[in-house]
């Protein structure tokens, strides 16, 4: 039984979260095989941005209770390596789909970020040249290099950003919406205002841990990144609460995430109006659990 | 050969206290062969959560201490939470297991004799390096204390050090190779042990154009290169990832061994 989203159709309802799954090194791991035989429907790509990033300096991990805090910085080999390198590496990947007996392509999400329309412009439109990627998710918890704000953080900002970009593609277009808002469901109405095809979320929540105390002293964050992320089943009832709103306000397709561990949970997602269900965190613990999720549902 | 793309439910079979350590065995017939450098993600199927600050929640990486008649051995010491769960296992408990992962070491250039350095908990990697690559070379072992030496018995032949004498030579493990390398540069070094242990071994091979593979441990997410999480600096800039680039790299592709690895154990 397929799924259809935005266009594009899958093998079933659980794609991965952008940078909770890099299928060339599980590939290494694992072996090639895994390209027959992908866990997930479609593929997301870590975030893109147009110049290299090396990433946070370490520690960029602290677990936390029942999840994770990560501070890893968006390390990237830009735009120009990703679609020379990464790309060739990406194409052929099957989903098994559980209604069918032939397995169904698993198409390619490119996760791009940029601090400026302009930015963002030419992220979309160097993607534009390239059939491969079937569609763009685009990351907005990215500082507005004029407000500092995160892009995606006011409906508004986002609202012009959006508009300002979406022309360059004819790609679908699904914005990963952040959660470190006051209303998400009105950053999801100004997306949807602004043309896109979809939206995503929950992104990481915000966190903060410090350092083990080993004398006495003045408390010191663990993150190199000061900051980071917080994942995995300590935020599932947050993004219910969050998916559920969103999905209330918006009539474009809807990807929820956020600590799912199970196809119950999965499910849930989608009872409050999700069509996909992205597994992250949970893939860290078992690489094969979207696979088992998706079997389940 | 890859490692199977799936955790695994394994058993269990035996649990032997060796000093301030315990050595887990593992029935696992049907996983390939681990290579000596290679490791696994371990987490208990019972009770996974819960300890001291709702924790733990990932599962933790340990080096393959050696695999003989279908039976993975760990060596364990109770740091943290997850390490504190993993020692409460006893025979039948099941236990999750995914891997064996990472790069592994590789056998010396020609006429090059072999030195394992271990320190600590991290001496598991060279049991199965001499069981299966290296059963000649010289093994130098440092512990804390003689509680933590009394470890030194998962390998053959071994020289202790202990940092309050109270076994072998009275010092850092990191002399011995000193003492060692002056007697004959001609050699290779393979070690694996604390951050400051390696940092040291890193800096004495650069200066004494000894290669060296070191085993480098790190908290990591996944093990398998999708988190990013468990990286040190390479020489030249950016990062290597432990889980994928490693865990044995060579000391020659390191900027320095940084210390930050345990505290989530």
């Amino acid at each position: 039984m397929t799924v259809e989203f935005c266009g594009l159709t899958l093998a079933h309802r659980i794609i991965n979260g952008s940078g909770t799954f890099d299928a060339i090194a599980a590939r290494a791991a694992f072996g090639e095989a895994l390209a027959g035989e992908f866990p997930f429907a479609a593929y997301v790509s870590k975030t893109i941005t147009l110049e290299p990033r090396v990433g946070n300096p370490p520690p960029r991990l602290w677990e936390s209770a029942g999840g994770l805090i990560n501070s890893i910085g968006l390390p990237n080999k830009g735009l120009e390596r990703y679609l020379e390198e990464d790309l060739p590496r990406l194409s052929g990947l099957l989903a098994p789909s559980g209604g069918s007996a032939t397995p169904i392509p698993v198409p390619l999400i490119t996760n791009v970020m940029g601090s400026s329309a302009e930015e963002i412009t030419r992220l979309l439109d160097a993607c534009e040249q390239h059939a491969q990627i079937a569609a763009i998710e685009l990351n907005v918890s990215c500082p507005n290099v004029k407000t500092g704000l995160d892009i995606g953080a006011d409906p508004r900002a986002l609202e012009e950003v959006l508009r300002a970009v979406r022309p360059r593609t004819s790609k679908p277009l699904i914005v990963k919406l952040t959660p470190n808002t006051a209303d998400v469901a009105a950053c999801a109405q100004a997306a949807q205002a602004a043309g896109a095809d979809g939206v995503s979320l929950i992104n990481t929540l915000r966190a903060m841990a410090l350092a083990p105390r080993t004398r006495a002293g003045s408390a010191t964050p663990w993150l190199g990144g000061v900051t980071g992320g917080l994942s995995g089943p300590s935020i599932r009832a947050v993004a219910l609460a969050q998916v559920a709103a969103v999905a209330e306000r918006v009539s474009i397709p809807v990807v929820g995430m956020g600590g799912v561990q199970s196809a119950r949970h999965a499910r849930e997602l989608i009872d409050v109006g999700a069509t996909l269900v992205a597994v992250g965190t949970e893939s860290f613990r078992d690489p094969a659990a979207a696979a088992k999720i998706a079997a389940a549902l | 050969m890859s490692a199977p793309f799936a955790r695994r439910a394994l058993t269990v079979t035996a649990v032997q206290q060796l000093g301030a350590y315990s050595v887990m065995r593992v029935a696992d017939p049907d996983a390939p062969e681990p290579q000596a450098g290679q490791f696994s993600m371990l987490a208990a199927v019972e009770r996974w959560g819960g300890g001291e600050g709702e924790r733990p929640f990932l599962a933790r990486a340990f080096s393959i201490a050696r695999h003989l008649q279908g039976e993975s051995h760990y060596l364990l010491e109770d740091v943290g939470p997850g390490t504190r769960r993993l020692c409460e296992l006893r025979a039948g408990d099941q236990l999750w297991s995914l891997g064996p992962l990472g790069r592994p070491f590789t056998t010396p250039a020609e006429g090059r004799r072999a030195i394992l350095l271990g320190g600590g908990v991290g001496i598991a990697p060279l049991a199965i390096l001499q069981d299966t690559l290296l059963e000649d070379a010289s093994v130098l072992l440092g512990f804390r204390d003689g509680e933590r030496a009394r470890g030194a018995g998962l390998l053959r032949d071994a020289r202790v050090a202990t940092d309050d004498g109270s076994l072998g030579y009275h010092g850092l493990v990191t002399d011995l190779l000193e003492q060692e390398l002056q007697s004959d540069a001609h050699a290779v070094v393979y070690a694996c042990g604390p951050a400051a242990m390696l940092e040291r071994v890193r800096s004495i091979c650069a200066e004494t154009h000894t290669p060296a593979q070191l085993a480098l441990e790190a908290a990591m997410a996944c093990g398998f290169g999708a988190c990013y999480g468990c990286v040190v600096p390479r020489r030249g800039g950016g990062y290597l990832r432990v889980c994928l680039d490693g865990p044995v790299i060579d000391a020659a592709e390191l900027e320095r061994v940084e210390e930050h690895a345990g505290a989530s154990a």
